[in-house]
């Protein structure tokens, strides 16, 4: 058996190696193992965390903006959303046709659901409609055996129950735009809503609280399965603004007897805005949950300009209001005093150029009172001819006019006050005198918003402290306003000169006085303020010559706005005003009535009197 | 002769005295490594017996019964009935490509009604016993001869042409590494196989040709799986996230996240020994290949241990064909080698190849109840 054994010799030794090459790819295997699981465990063990856990942010909820009392100015409502998740249905457009039947669907919210349904997995939810009122969510609940794969969900939706009279204050919310998104997973969050205009743009950040974070197993196909552990979020901070909500309201409803005009009510001392309002308004609700086009056009391209706040941001000639900062420019240069006067024939002549006073007959001779209580403008002419009108500008300047006060609406506007500097770095041209006489009664290129009369008043009245006029008091307990914190800087204006404009004022207000009409005559208040008429085109020798000269027969465009400023009560003010109608011909006859009635209210009402909420 | 003091009794053992030479060692390891599957499926299904476990562990209480009816019958019947059986096979494979049923892309089921019967599964066992039955008789100079490859090449080749039509290129080849290693140790030429490899890395341009789109798919995918993360590479990639996370001691039992969360693809077949080595980290890992080694080498045991030369190359060839499933497997679950979609051996879901695993390693026991039997020579 020799030939077998060699065969089995043979078959050992192959099988030997064989064996050899099995035992190695065992080896190999054991080498890989100790590779992947020993030298590299910690590389793969991150990647399958990353693979099993998915953070999912807790959108927080938006702070409160509440006035100065704690009522509520913005909150967040309810805002119930029906979904549609595709993996629940049995087909998907079968369950929104039948949704169709249960509540109304727009067509097009149909076709944007079953677009989303297409490019999102299965098992993510599709909002259909959003805002549905309580009979609609009860019939869906209803109905939801009827309706597999649809839910409804309870979202938070910005509302605004002062609608219209604090939109231009508290502002709106929105989508976020693609420019904002960067980086930030909150704000990419669908859904996610924040401040476009005013005070929830500009404390949107304190508003908005910090998302908080859950940390959920997912599985392959990104299902949570359970949560592993959560980060609950932070509502953002409560506002306390200065403003009196019911004030407010009412001022608005005074204003809206008016095609268009604005006011501002704050306090001479703290610079709290007690009211602001522009009219006309919108409703900031019909912005939460997303406005037509058409609506927004319209809003957009009203000539009364409804999106704007014309308080802050719309800019006037100041008109005779600003012969205050005039005649304190005077007396504070020492070129005039309380005996000064100037007769006035109803002109004044600048060489070749005749200067018109309103008053064609003239005033005969006026001293600083008188000029103001009657408004004379040859008076201020003469002055203005006499000082130049630099002093006149700083003074304007000092007194707040033309200037930011970083005010808590970021949509406030500076305004202009010229000057010889300014014409010559601007323009590139030479001051003419005959400009300083304009300027000099609030014309030509002097441009102010209300709040900056407001303001320009309450530095006058207050005995010259550098007033800040303010709206945001509190985020939560952190001061915003320096008020809260501490005093305002004297300007450096004598007493003397201030008493000097405030008897001016007064007298408006007396027998005689432009706006004797609109005093305030319950006891134990009263007022005292300036009128204003400013052109908004001039009537040229043409139209004079045709007799186009009465203001009524002017298109709306074209005619005067009507101003006026006011302070309350006259010993010891606490409050000023500035009000401004659009258009309204004459600053006695439109404006005056107006700051009389809501001057008389805040008196009544005395804002002042209750410290800020949130104080304590 | 080295083996002087060995009884020659086959020939007349009874019943019992068949039992008696059972090997058992070799028993309770195979029964050790399909517990280990037992609980990866328990695992797999989510910690519930139900819908893998049980069936699992009916199947192979059903094929330890057949293991043990093979390992019992004379193997001089199987001897006898080699040719037949492996003529059966390619018959049935015929049958296959002809009304075969068609599934997850490839035909491979002949539906028999209670159970679908893959023939590429019987013919690993049954091309392995059809070259043991012709090199039984052959003599070592006449196996040196070139021009008696031919025979011996088309038994191994025939079932692998049907086979890979179907196609089922895993099975395929792992005839041809089985069959190869038979060559081999029944002592072709060495220069032959040197040549063999040559021409088969010069044919791999030619081949690839003939391969279909989601073959190459899994090649190119194994070469570059970073290239298509989630795409046809996900599979080997979370693999690899699975095995290695499970660290030195694993995530323990149940724990396996990438399992668990459905990261991890087919873990009840193909990849179940990434499920283990998850959660039993790299000493269950290590341990599993030790396992298998141990199979294995009671297999080598065996072969070395008969005394002709038939059921030395059966025992050998078996052997080899477990190993290559196994080695292959856990080296694609690892990344080192393409997926072509080979089963875990014993481990894992899946009746026809618990069934002829089952079968091959009775033929095992068989070979080695029968070590001294004489066989006939000849053709």
């Amino acid at each position: 058996m020799d030939r077998d054994q060699e065969k089995i010799d043979s078959f050992t030794r192959r099988a030997f190696i064989v064996g050899g090459l099995q035992g190695f790819g065992l080896s190999v295997l054991g080498w890989r193992l100790s590779w992947l699981q020993l030298v590299e465990g910690e590389r793969y063990t991150t990647l399958a965390e990353n693979n099993r856990i998915n953070v999912r942010i807790i959108p927080p909820s938006r702070g409160q903006i509440v006035d100065r009392y704690g009522v509520p100015l913005a909150t967040n409502l309810q805002n119930f959303q029906v979904l549609v998740t595709q993996e629940q249905t049995e087909d998907s457009e079968k369950t929104l046709r039948d949704l169709q039947s249960v509540i109304t669907v727009d067509e097009a919210d149909i076709q944007k659901a079953l677009k989303l349904i297409k490019r999102n997995p299965s098992y993510v939810p599709v909002e259909v409609r959003d805002n549905l009122a309580w009979e609609d969510v009860s019939k869906i609940e209803l109905n939801l055996p009827h309706l597999p794969g649809v839910t409804v969900q309870a979202g938070e939706l910005r509302s605004y129950p002062y609608k219209d009279a604090t939109a231009h204050l508290v502002g709106y919310v929105g989508r976020v735009s693609d420019v904002d998104k960067m980086n930030d997973k909150l704000l990419s969050l669908p859904g996610f809503q924040v401040g476009k205009s005013a005070v929830e743009k500009k404390y949107d950040l304190d508003l908005r609280g910090k998302a908080g974070r859950a940390e959920m197993e997912v599985n392959v196909h990104g299902r949570p399965v359970r949560q592993l552990g959560i980060d609950p979020a932070i509502q953002g901070a409560r506002l306390v603004l200065s403003i009196d909500a019911e004030f407010q309201r009412f001022v608005q409803q005074r204003l809206s007897t008016e095609r268009s005009a604005s006011a501002v009510v704050m306090d001479v001392e703290t610079g709290e805005v007690y009211a602001c309002v522009s009219h006309p308004a919108f409703d900031p609700n019909s912005f939460s949950g997303g406005i037509s086009t058409m609506d927004w056009e319209q809003l957009r391209d009203d000539p009364t300009h409804p999106l704007n706040n014309k308080a802050i941001s719309g800019v006037y000639p100041p008109g005779s209001t600003f012969k205050i900062v005039t005649a304190l420019a005077g007396l504070e240069s020492g070129d005039i005093n309380r005996n000064w006067s100037v007769f006035c024939p109803g002109h004044y002549d600048l060489g070749k150029t005749r200067f018109h006073c309103w008053k064609a007959g003239g005033h005969g001779t006026v001293n600083v009172v008188d000029a103001l209580a009657h408004s004379c403008d040859t008076f201020f002419y003469k002055m203005a001819h006499q000082i130049g009108f630099d002093k006149i500008a700083q003074m304007a300047r000092r007194l707040g006019v033309g200037q930011l006060f970083d005010f808590d609406l970021p949509e406030e506007k500076a305004g202009l006050i010229p000057d010889t500097k300014w014409k010559r770095e601007v323009k590139g041209e030479v001051w003419h005198t005959g400009e300083s006489l304009v300027s000099a009664i609030g014309q030509g290129a002097v441009l102010s918003t209300p709040l900056q009369l407001a303001t320009m008043l309450s530095r006058v009245v207050n005995g010259g402290k550098e007033v800040k006029p303010w709206l945001a008091g509190f985020a939560n307990d952190k001061p915003l306003s320096i008020s809260l914190t501490g005093t305002f800087p004297e300007i450096g204006i004598s007493k003397r000169n201030l008493d000097i404009v405030r008897q001016g004022m007064e007298a408006v207000l007396q027998q005689g006085g432009t706006a004797y009409g609109s005093r305030i005559s319950e006891p134990g208040m009263s007022m005292g303020g300036k009128t204003g008429t400013s052109q908004v085109k001039r009537i040229t020798m043409a139209e004079r010559a045709r007799g186009v000269t009465r203001q009524e027969d002017l298109p709306w465009h074209l005619r005067h706005h009507a101003l006026f400023v006011g302070y309350a009560p006259t010993e010891n003010p606490k409050y000023a005003c500035c009000v401004v109608v659009d258009h309204g011909i004459g600053g006695s006859a439109a404006a005056a009535p107006i700051a009389k009635d809501i001057m008389l209210e805040v008196q009544k009402r005395d804002p002042k009197s209750k410290k800020l909420e949130g104080t304590g | 002769m080295l083996i002087t003091h060995s009884r020659i009794h086959s020939d007349d053992m009874s019943f019992i005295g068949r039992i008696k030479q059972i090997a058992w060692g070799q028993v309770v390891l195979i029964c050790a490594l399909a517990c280990i599957g037992f609980l990866c499926l328990y695992s797999a299904s989510g910690g519930s017996l139900e819908p893998y476990a049980s069936a699992q562990i009916m199947r192979f209480l059903f094929s330890l019964g057949l293991l043990f009816g093979i390992a019992l019958i004379d193997i001089k019947w199987i001897f006898r009935s080699v040719w037949l059986l492996y003529g059966g096979t390619l018959f049935l494979l015929i049958l296959v490509d002809l009304l075969g049923h068609v599934g997850m892309g490839a035909q491979r089921w002949l539906d028999l009604g209670i159970i679908k019967l893959q023939p590429s599964e019987l013919a690993k066992v049954t091309t392995v016993m059809a070259l043991a039955r012709y090199y039984h008789g052959k003599e070592l100079a006449d196996i040196r001869k070139i021009k008696n490859l031919l025979i011996p090449g088309l038994i191994m080749l025939a079932p692998v042409a049907l086979v890979v039509t179907q196609p089922d290129l895993g099975t395929g080849m792992a005839i041809i590494f089985a069959g190869t290693a038979m060559l081999f140790v029944a002592g072709v030429p060495f220069w032959l196989f040197i040549l063999g490899i040559c021409s088969a890395v010069a044919a791999v341009p030619i081949a690839w040709q003939f391969l279909r789109e989601y073959q190459k798919n899994r090649v190119l995918t194994f070469l570059n799986p970073e290239s298509d993360p989630l795409g046809a590479g996900f599979h080997i990639t979370q693999s690899k996230i699975a095995l290695g996370s499970g660290g030195f001691t694993g995530k323990g039992f149940l724990e396996g996240t990438q399992t668990h969360l459905n990261f991890l693809p087919e873990k009840h077949t193909d990849f179940i020994f990434t499920l283990w080595a998850e959660e039993w980290g790299f000493l269950g890992g290590v341990g599993l290949l030790l396992l298998i080694g141990m199979i294995i080498l009671y297999g080598y045991w065996i072969a070395f241990r008969c005394r002709n030369h038939f059921t030395r190359l059966l025992a050998f060839g078996l052997t080899v064909n477990f190993s290559v499933y196994a080695i292959v497997n856990i080296g694609m679950v690892m990344g080192l080698l393409p997926v072509v979609g080979i089963p875990l051996p014993l481990m894992s879901y899946g009746g026809t190849a618990m069934l002829t695993v089952m079968m091959a390693f009775g033929l095992i026991q068989c070979c080695n109840i029968h070590r001294d039997s004489r066989l006939p020579r000849g053709f």
